[in-house]
């Protein structure tokens, strides 16, 4: 198979004049067509799907509109701008030039990092395969079908650095890719939250809103790498992923907004009576916030970690806004406060600043997400129901790290394992939650139109009106 | 309107706090910083944005395309655009949505779109256009940053390209639209001079990308159509402008008249003279996006009497044979037999014919009055020659708004 690289594969990479690539490429690409053929949105081959596709890094270049087939979709390579005289900005080669090769003392801890990374991608398409057959809407089917073939792309971005940078390595790592699947019991994917079911919109929303979100911090960490070419593919991919938290964000605003406007409506905030008007009660959508924090919280892995100090030190993978940020840029000499178990009590403790970079990230990523669950609030408040969503506390369902395996209440109780038996079922999602959301899903196709448990959003994708047709099916 | 709108308005580019997710992509995308956040929220400096619109495709939710009309001299301060929950809603003047059409205008687009029988609608993935920000009553200043002459030194007429700087006001253009100009002073009767309406000749993101900048061309009128001799108030003083003169702007105009922007359409331009103008800020556009290799031909006839009195002759013929298929019709070259643009549109009429029938293609006249019953003959000829009836296809190209005409 002989592709047409400029016009199939928009890039930014000189892709027509890299021999060694193509080779690469021309083996790896219809694998990657069969994989979507095999595990991404399911039955959609034929849909047509207005969609946004990245044909250069320009503001103007990279937000095409049109309707594609999603397996002609042109998943482009894109890196972000080069900037003149960039440096490796932290860590013990501060101040070299960056680096536009692979350092051989860091070829094992970069490719590991990518893989790392790349697997995220192909991973949440497989989670999302089904939900194309219950979208709420055209409107959400769309936007759906985009993290999707965004998520494909992403997972391209990640293909060329293995594939441009890594040889051999590097082409087995991107065929691994391809091979892994999620929730598999033999070849699982590799990390655990990209393992979990997506089985419904809620949880779709949820996913987009929090588990995107670390995909948004790892990139911003990513960014900032002396790698260059790492650094700049994570930043195009940055303008990317933010469609993506948009989708979820905008997606729970829509669930709550039409929740609150059943219970003024009807006059009750009584689960039980919203349920059977057909809306997700609040209390459903905070066992399921519950669930996705904590379950996307474990991503950032141990809250001590000698890999994320070591990857620090080599200038692999920065903090977050490393370049941001004040002081010395190497953490030999600094502390940072954790929280760790004193009996049955939480209490913080100060501990080396690098060991800590795991615990760092997860903490930006906290201030982050709550900033989001407040302006949810904002739409309960507005609609005069007194109801408050929260963040659970960070040791909370804790799987990975020093809270892994301890009992801890929402409000950040440390409890005994009966207290826990006794009353998880009012934090987290339970299969009578799971059955009721799963029962609200039905497949909404006549453009405009919502589903019962949805608000129709404010403005269009790309200020189409209300009717737009989203997707067409042929 | 609760008050009357002064020249000391501007548009102020706000981000609307419930839609906007602070993901950061507009902050990141500003190639000049005019965008910052606190912990509540993302919004612009006004005396920093030069409203280059950079920031607006990357924006995921559509929050960053908000505007407000303010007294420039006390815009929305950073501290206010921080303590918002909410877009300012009562007592905002949307300038664009309020003010109606103003009478000239309306009545010289009701002529110049006669040809198709009113305004077509513009074509399905053309970009939404900004119309009538600023009116008569409340014009845009905008400053002459360039005046040069395009025809040759010895060529009978002078048809000129003149830039428009706007400084840190927004006028936003789409290709196609056109813009007004009020000359200085008082006519005959004492009343101020009607709006002179120009196509812009630049593409949207301005002459120069990225400045708040757009071009147009501009004949100095001395004879009328028939060749008497007539002074034309606006075009003379428009071409006798010089670099940093001031000029007093209103519009934008054009709901229709406006290019497709998805991968693979394509462009049938027909233009004579002036004309031009809109022909050129779509190939301008398309020329800029050629690496984008998106697919999708251009197409132009293009007529004047001589080469040296055919505006932007030089660039046309630098252009790559591959990028745009042009054909020139010369109409008074010694020696010559006459040659008009629907001679050639007959000549090439296995191609015309295509493309007449291609949903992807989009057409588009411009220029004198004059040249479309011509045109539309060979369009006639052409369909007979290839089967098809013309009357029949006319109706099909209107209703997919495929075919856009605007003479004067």
């Amino acid at each position: 198979m002989t592709i047409n690289y400029s016009e199939k594969i928009p890039n930014n990479v000189n892709l027509a004049g890299d021999k060694t690539l193509q080779r690469a490429l021309e083996h790896w690409q219809p694998n990657f067509l069969h994989w979507w053929t095999d595990m991404g949105p399911e039955g959609s081959t034929n849909f047509e799907v207005y969609l946004r596709t990245a044909v250069s890094v320009e503001p103007d270049g990279w937000a095409n509109f049109g309707y594609v087939k999603m397996p002609e979709y042109r998943w482009g390579i894109f890196l972000a701008p080069a900037e003149a005289d960039r440096r490796v900005n932290f860590g013990e080669h501060k101040g070299e030039p960056a680096w536009q090769e692979v350092p051989g003392e860091h070829r094992a801890n970069l490719r590991r990092i990518i893989v790392a990374q790349g697997d995220t991608e192909p991973a949440s398409v497989e989670q999302q395969r089904h939900l194309g057959l219950t979208a709420p809407s055209l409107y959400d089917m769309r936007n759906l079908f985009q993290v999707n073939v965004e998520e494909g792309r992403h997972l391209w971005a990640m293909v060329y650095l293995l594939h441009r940078y890594f040889g051999r390595d590097g082409r087995e790592e991107a065929e691994a890719l391809l091979e892994r699947r999620s929730g598999d019991a033999d070849n699982p994917r590799i990390l655990g939250a990209f393992n979990e079911k997506t089985p419904d919109w809620l949880s779709f929303y949820m996913f987009t809103y929090f588990t995107d979100r670390d995909g948004k911090y790892q990139l911003c960490a990513l960014s900032e790498s002396g790698f260059d070419p790492l650094s700049r593919t994570t930043r195009f991919m940055l303008t990317e992923e933010a469609h993506h938290m948009f989708v979820g964000e905008s997606g729970v605003s829509r669930v709550i907004q039409r929740t609150c406007q059943a219970m003024k409506e009807n006059d009750t905030n009584d689960p039980a009576k919203l349920r059977a008007l057909g809306v997700i009660d609040l209390e459903t959508i905070q066992r399921y916030l519950n669930f996705h924090f904590s379950v996307t919280i474990d991503l950032f892995g141990a809250d001590q970690s000698s890999n994320a100090a070591n990857f620090f030190s080599a200038g692999l993978k920065g903090r977050f806004e490393e370049t941001k940020l004040s002081g010395d840029h190497v953490l030999k000499n600094d502390s940072y406060k954790i929280l760790d178990l004193e009996g049955d009590k939480l209490v913080e403790k100060e501990v080396s600043a690098l060991t800590s970079l795991n615990e760092r990230l997860r903490d930006d990523y906290i201030r982050d997400s709550i900033a989001g669950i407040g302006r949810w609030n904002k739409v309960i408040e507005k609609h005069g129901v007194a109801f408050r969503l929260r963040a659970p506390h960070k040791a909370f369902n804790r799987k990975i790290g020093t809270f892994a395996g301890v009992r801890v209440s929402p409000d950040g109780h440390v409890l005994s394992e009966a207290e826990w038996t006794h009353q998880h079922r009012n934090w987290l999602p339970t299969e009578e939650d799971r059955a009721f959301v799963a029962s609200l899903m039905g497949r909404v196709i006549e453009s405009g139109k919502y589903a019962g448990w949805i608000a129709p959003p404010t403005v269009g994708i790309n200020r189409q009106p209300a009717n737009f047709e989203y997707v067409r099916f042929n | 309107m609760d008050a009357a709108p002064s020249v000391d308005t501007a548009l102020q580019h706000v981000i609307d706090p419930e839609v906007c997710i602070r993901c950061n992509t507009c902050e990141e995308t500003c190639p000049i910083n005019a965008i910052t956040h606190d912990s509540r929220n993302y919004v612009v400096k006004f005396d920093i944005c030069k409203s280059c619109n950079a920031c607006l495709p990357p924006c995921p939710t559509g929050a960053i395309d908000n505007w407000r009309r303010v007294a420039k001299s006390r815009p929305y301060t950073l501290e206010e655009q921080f303590s918002w929950d909410s877009l300012p809603l009562q007592g905002e003047v949307d300038a664009h949505i309020e003010a109606p059409l103003p009478e000239d205008v309306a009545r010289i687009t009701a002529i110049a779109s006669a040809g198709h029988g009113g305004t077509a609608t513009p074509p399905w993935s053309a970009s939404h256009p900004y119309v009538n920000l600023y009116t008569a009553q409340n014009p845009v200043i905008a400053t002459i940053s360039g005046n040069l002459r395009l025809t040759a030194a010895g060529a009978s007429s002078d048809i000129r390209h003149i830039v428009l700087d706007f400084g840190s006001t927004a006028f936003p253009v789409l290709e196609g639209q056109t813009l007004g100009i009020i000359p200085p002073g008082l006519d005959e009767n004492g009343e101020p001079h009607h709006v002179r309406l120009y196509s812009v000749a630049s593409p949207r993101e301005g002459e120069r990308p990225h400045y708040n900048n757009l071009a147009l061309t501009v004949k100095r009128v001395n004879e009328d159509h028939e060749g008497n001799p007539v002074h034309g108030i606006c075009s003379n003083y428009l071409c006798d402008l010089k670099k940093g003169d001031q000029v007093r702007v209103v519009g934008p105009y054009g709901v229709g008249f406006l290019m497709p922007n998805h991968p693979g359409s394509s462009l049938m331009m027909i233009c004579t003279g002036t004309g031009s103008a809109p022909m050129r800020a779509m190939t301008e556009r398309r020329r800029r996006r050629m690496a984008l290799k998106e697919g999708g031909e251009l197409m132009l006839f293009f007529g004047a009497r001589r080469p040296e009195e055919l505006p932007y002759f030089g660039p046309l013929m630098k252009l790559p044979k591959t990028f745009i298929d042009i054909n020139l019709a010369f109409s008074r070259l010694p020696g010559q037999p006459k040659q008009y643009v629907q001679d050639l549109i007959r000549v090439r009429g296995d191609k015309v014919a295509v493309m007449l029938e291609d949903d992807d293609c989009y057409i588009y006249i411009c220029g004198l009055k004059g040249m479309e019953g011509g045109v539309i003959e060979a369009f006639r000829d052409v369909c007979r020659a290839h089967g098809k009836d013309w009357d029949e296809l006319r109706p099909a190209l209107l209703a997919k708004s495929r075919f856009h005409i605007e003479t004067y």
